[in-house]
């Protein structure tokens, strides 16, 4: 926080003192062309009653924390959340299309885990894809995807969510194969004594060895589904989500917007997180897995 | 009934039928680095209500033999029966239990749930389940634990209530490949002395594999010494120590020459490499 705000001083100061000269100030040295090649920390000592005016900037290079936080407060408590400008309002956007598109890709995720698991060629087919997919900048495919899916007339929420999905099954797979393969020898050859069939073994054994796994990759998935959905909203020209109100702020200068923004979608995954946090200790517990 | 005279009717018994014969058996392992010799030539008899330990060395096929019986392994050569089938058709028809080095209890079932595992594949009703969860806890001193967790036992209790699973389903034949190993000493002759009430209220031909000498004596009605390079059997040794075994059975005269014995067998394994 310390280094935040001593940050914004060299980060702003060319901008307050041009807006001092303009106001008729004394500043050294006088021009804005003559301050352009100076280093910023020259600035700053050379003009020192400007330091305050740095954490008060209207459109700031890098705002202050306490901007940052006036500017979400205003946008979410002070604001109706039905309102265009309420953070809440967009969180609550992008949220839905986290939501569906998380949905979308732990089921998509956990259905090619299980192929994966039970079929060689499954095994050795899938997996070099699923990596494939994901070492794909999804800033490029992101756009390709929503312009394809709106030429066969899917709009809306899908496209974004299938964006989300797209990111955050990868996370399951990983961690659902690893899971179902978790059982050791002794466990697989203790249900071959009872001449236990394929089904009987993933219901009774592979499937609940893997719930530790699994929600371990939930979390990773939930927030990956968050970024999934932000990004599937900048190239759509999206009008409400936080990836909207991100690209708008960027467009107008509103730096304080994009970070009150940036802070909102952290918050937004963190309580993501920690719900699936609440959700695993309870599973757990009720299969009597923690001590 | 009384146990003594239990343990007279299946000696008898044990006399005139054999449930498990090995002829000639041979298993080869192929590795990496060329074939692995893990039984050669290996021929045994084990009469119905015999309690057989396997003792040997690492590396001598004793765990093999044992996972030959349950079909996890196939011979390669020679050939075995159990109750008169190949031991793939004997596992269909539920011949036998088996209890490994670890409990390998479900973290998440209960006591009572981890008994049920098998009696659930096998579709056994659920009253019917209930009532062989009671017996067998019963059978292994654990009534009352049904409810608990694994972690919430000793590593004695776990053992003992994997004895449970595999006793669940009525198996004529429990297959135990070093159930005691990782417990300690105390708790193991506990175990074994359980284990003898067990086996002769019950009926049982138990197949057991140890790698300690005492336990083997103290246990068994036949002792099968194995010698690794390749797995074979270098002695087979009736014991002579009656059926009925106080713990301190083990400092008699008989307890003694008979461990020295398997010691002897056990030395002469080693002789040759």
């Amino acid at each position: 926080m310390a280094f935040w705000y001593a940050a914004c001083v060299p980060m702003n100061i060319k901008g307050v003192l041009d807006a001092a000269e303009r106001a008729g100030a004394e500043v050294t040295p006088a021009t804005s062309k003559a301050r352009r090649d100076m280093g910023t920390f020259g600035l700053v000592a050379g003009n020192t009653f400007a330091i305050a005016d740095t954490f008060a900037q209207d459109r700031p290079r890098l705002p202050a924390p306490h901007q940052v936080m006036s500017e979400l407060w205003k946008t979410t408590v002070q604001k109706k959340v039905t309102s265009k400008r309420s953070l809440v309002y967009h969180a609550q956007v992008t949220l839905k299309a986290t939501l569906l598109g998380f949905v979308i890709g732990t089921g998509l995720g956990i259905l090619l885990a299980v192929g994966i698991v039970h079929s060689r060629v499954m095994d050795m087919s899938v997996m070099p894809w699923a990596i494939v997919s994901q070492t794909t900048p999804i800033i490029a495919l992101a756009p390709m995807i929503i312009v394809v899916l709106y030429s066969i007339g899917v709009q809306g929420i899908l496209p974004k969510a299938i964006i989300s999905a797209y990111l955050s099954f990868f996370p399951v797979v990983v961690g659902m194969v690893k899971g179902l393969r978790s059982p050791d020898a002794m466990q697989l050859d203790l249900l071959k004594t009872y001449s236990a069939n394929t089904n009987q073994g993933f219901w009774k054994l592979r499937l609940p060895s893997s719930m530790p796994y699994l929600f371990t990759s939930l979390k990773i998935g939930i927030a990956a589904s968050l970024l999934g959905a932000i990004v599937g909203e900048l190239p759509t020209g999206a009008v409400s989500g936080l990836g909207a109100r991100l690209l708008a702020g960027s467009y107008y200068g509103q730096t304080v917007q994009i970070w009150s923004a940036l802070f909102a979608a952290a918050i937004l995954a963190g309580l993501l997180v920690a719900l699936l946090e609440l959700i695993e200790k309870a599973v757990l517990k009720r299969m009597g897995m923690v001590s | 009934m009384n146990t003594q005279t239990t343990t007279q009717a299946h000696a008898q018994q044990g006399a005139t039928e054999a449930v498990v014969e090995a002829k000639n058996l041979d298993l080869v392992f192929p590795t990496n680095d060329g074939s692995v010799q893990a039984l050669k030539d290996v021929n045994l008899t084990i009469n119905k209500g015999d309690f057989v330990s396997f003792i040997g060395p690492s590396g001598c096929g004793k765990t093999t033999f044992l996972r030959v019986m349950a079909a996890l392994e196939h011979p390669t050569g020679g050939s075995i029966t159990v109750n008169g089938m190949s031991p793939d058709e004997a596992r269909k028809q539920r011949a036998y239990g088996y209890v490994f080095q670890a409990a390998g209890l479900y973290p998440w079932r209960t006591i009572a749930k981890n008994i049920k595992l098998p009696l659930e594949i096998m579709g056994y009703s659920k009253a019917e389940q209930d009532k062989r969860v009671e017996q067998v806890l019963e059978l292994v001193e654990l009534t009352g634990f049904g409810g608990k967790y694994p972690w919430q036992l000793s590593g004695g209790m776990q053992q003992r209530a994997s004895i449970a699973r595999a006793l669940a389903f009525d198996a004529d034949i429990l297959l135990m490949d070093e159930p005691f190993g990782a417990l300690d000493e105390i708790v193991r002759d506990h175990l074994n002395e359980q284990l003898l009430k067990l086996w002769a209220r019950t009926n049982k031909t138990i197949g057991f594999v140890t790698h300690s000498i005492p336990e083997a004596v103290y246990l068994s009605t036949k002792i099968v010494v194995m010698s690794p390079r390749p797995g074979r059997i270098t002695d087979v040794i009736e014991s002579t120590l009656p059926r009925e075994r106080p713990l301190d059975i083990r400092d008699s005269q008989e307890f003694i020459d008979i461990a020295h014995r398997v010691r002897e067998g056990l030395r002469a394994g080693h002789a040759d490499d």
